[in-house]
């Protein structure tokens, strides 16, 4: 069958994955964040008693609360997609993803919508430290959803804790801590949520200078800023050192992925990091092309990230394609097979699925355990035996650089910005600063690309895996018709784009009606 | 002299709650709205008539789903 899936349901089944997940991820990073920086704030309330605290933090509360309705359950349509779309990964992948996902909907989300009411209805029905409890609960609640989501992520990126049991075609969890406390997927928890906070600085830091420039409730906007800047400077500098933690893990685990990240074609000892460029349009990796049209790197970087040494041999996506052996000058050997050669084992392993199964249809158990050491022998080659080309290992090298070189400016301009914010409350001339202050609220639209390109680079970035080195989106695809994947697609665009602008006008209506006095008034 | 009696704590979650959606702002009753529109959207519509699970409305027992994913799995091009 996997010879004859067409490949405009694998790119619209794609596509729509891709909408659904980025439409998801508009309100996400904004719960995650927000609601750690309106616990700090009601925490001052608590600690001073100072009514303004409260009004701000119930300012910032009622966004939350509008952020956290729009978003409500649109993650929901990815679960549907699993089922419809991708019916041969979500078998494939057996426990292992709806482990986490069950702990999430259980745990997590009950945590969270039960002290969300408490919350929101709560003010002044019950006692100030209870209702502190509840916010911080709603804040803790919230990140552990992410937390089990990104363990299935991560999971997906460093398939690590399970075997594959080829009597079923499922993968088995044998090792529970293994999956959860995988590096990649710490690392990729920590990253993100650390990027959830950072997108909710700005927010703030962004919302609270257009009142700034507006003259209106300036009190409110200049602890507004504090409290952004303080919270986003010290989470955007954690965001740094979890990137780091993911680029070293990335190149471990996916050096494709490194490779695309940094338009790298040829393998380099000592490689430097690119810090701005342009790439060849055109670009083949096996073709004499210069990779860039101009670049600026900062020499031996990316091999002291990657590999903790300045000296280290970085593989290029021609390498990893055609395999690599390089001895550097210390005598230290990096090598790594062709994508041809895990082609064959690949199919070796399917082969060998193939010829388990009917073993054990006849009843003849030796051939079948012979067939089963034969297939788990390959395994780790399983999914590249559904490749015919070995150039198709390389993902989209110009979207993943870009978005990943996007990602990463935002995030610097961003600390900047944090640090001169704290500069300018500190001088005391924080509101005569327009131009600081346009710069600050035109950052909010930044923040959400920045995000929204990190998970470019997750997932572009890994393409053509669904799970690495497992499983490809062309074979875990489900054998239904691309035009019906087109209709709704299009009836998901339409109808979700509709509701957004509807609530989006809510959020912005609150905005500028601005923080009420705690009983109403203005 | 009668006691002041303090409601059950059922009564009282449900009284929290009532209270909670009785004083809601204008935008609270919009969202609202908007999210039940979302999920009659999603459940009644989006999932009914476009997002079948495959296996579980193809296949009755996981011996059968298994097989068809073994098959669909083992047929690569060679």
């Amino acid at each position: 069958m996997i010879e004859n899936v067409d490949l405009s349901l694998v790119d619209w089944s794609r596509a729509q994955f891709a909408l659904t997940a980025m439409y998801h991820w508009m309100f996400v990073p904004l719960t995650l964040g927000l609601a750690f920086i309106m616990a700090i704030m009601e925490t001052i309330y608590v600690k001073t008693g100072n009514p303004e605290w409260k009004k701000i933090t119930k300012f910032w509360m009622t966004l939350f609360g509008i952020n956290f309705a729009i978003g409500v359950a649109t993650g929901l349509i990815l679960e549907f997609e699993f089922g419809t779309n991708w019916s041969n990964y979500s078998w494939f992948v057996g426990d292992i993803f709806g482990a986490p996902l069950a702990i999430e909907g259980i745990m997590a989300f009950f945590l969270e919508s039960t002290f969300i009411a408490v919350m929101f209805f709560g003010w002044n029905k019950i006692s100030k430290r209870f209702h502190l409890i509840s916010t911080w609960l709603v804040a803790f609640g919230a990140n552990l959803s992410a937390l089990w989501i990104l363990v299935a992520n991560g999971w997906m990126q460093f398939p690590a804790g399970m075997k594959f049991n080829p009597e079923t075609a499922r993968n088995e969890m044998e090792n529970f801590w293994e999956v959860f406390l995988s590096p990649v997927a710490i690392n990729k928890f920590l990253h993100t949520i650390s990027s959830g906070y950072v997108l909710a600085s700005i927010f703030v830091l962004g919302i609270s200078a257009w009142f700034l420039l507006r003259g209106r409730h300036k009190l409110m906007a200049k602890r507004s800023i504090v409290v952004a800047s303080v919270f986003g400077l010290i989470t955007s500098l954690f965001l740094v050192m979890t990137g780091d933690g993911s680029a070293y893990h990335v190149t471990q685990k996916q050096p494709m992925k490194l490779a695309a990240m940094e338009g790298l074609y040829e393998g380099q000892e000592g490689a430097g990091l690119v810090a701005i460029g342009a790439l060849t349009p055109g670009k083949e990796y096996n073709d004499d092309k210069d990779a860039f049209l101009f670049k600026m790197e900062i020499p031996k970087l990316l091999s002291l990230l990657g590999y903790r040494d300045a000296n280290a041999f970085v593989p290029g996506v021609k390498d990893l394609v055609d395999g690599y052996e390089y001895t550097n000058k210390e005598g230290k050997t990096f090598k790594g097979i062709s994508v041809e050669e895990k082609i064959k084992r690949g199919k070796i392993a399917i082969n060998a699925l193939a010829d388990f199964r009917r073993a054990k249809e006849a009843g003849n158990d030796e051939a079948a355990k012979k067939h089963r050491l034969t297939m788990e022998e390959n395994f780790q080659y399983f999914g590249y035996g559904y490749l015919n080309d070995p150039k198709s290992v390389i993902p989209n090298v110009p979207l993943t650089f870009y978005a990943f070189h996007i990602m990463v400016a935002l995030g610097f301009l961003f600390i900047l910005l944090f640090a001169l914010a704290l500069f300018f409350v500190n001088k005391g001339n924080l509101a005569k600063q327009k131009w600081f202050l346009w710069v600050s609220l035109f950052s909010i639209p930044l923040a959400y690309i920045a995000s929204q390109s990190g998970w470019i680079v997750a997932e572009v970035g890994r393409q053509p895996w669904v799970i690495q080195d497992l499983l490809p989106t062309v074979a875990a695809v489900s054998q239904i018709d691309a035009s019906s994947v087109q209709i709704t697609f299009w009836l998901f665009a339409a109808i979700f784009t509709a509701l957004l602008i509807a609530e989006i006008k809510i959020l912005i209506r609150q905005i500028k009606i601005g923080p009420k006095d705690q009983e109403g008034g203005k | 002299m009668e006691k002041n009696k303090r409601p059950n704590i059922f009564k009282r979650i449900f009284n929290f709650y009532y209270q909670g959606f009785r004083d809601m702002p204008r935008y609270g009753v919009q969202l609202w709205i908007l999210i039940l529109l979302k999920l009659f959207i999603m459940f009644a519509i989006l999932k009914i008539f476009f997002f079948p699970d495959i296996l579980e409305t193809q296949f009755d027992s996981d011996e059968e789903k298994s097989k068809f994913v073994i098959e669909q799995l083992t047929k690569p091009n060679k």
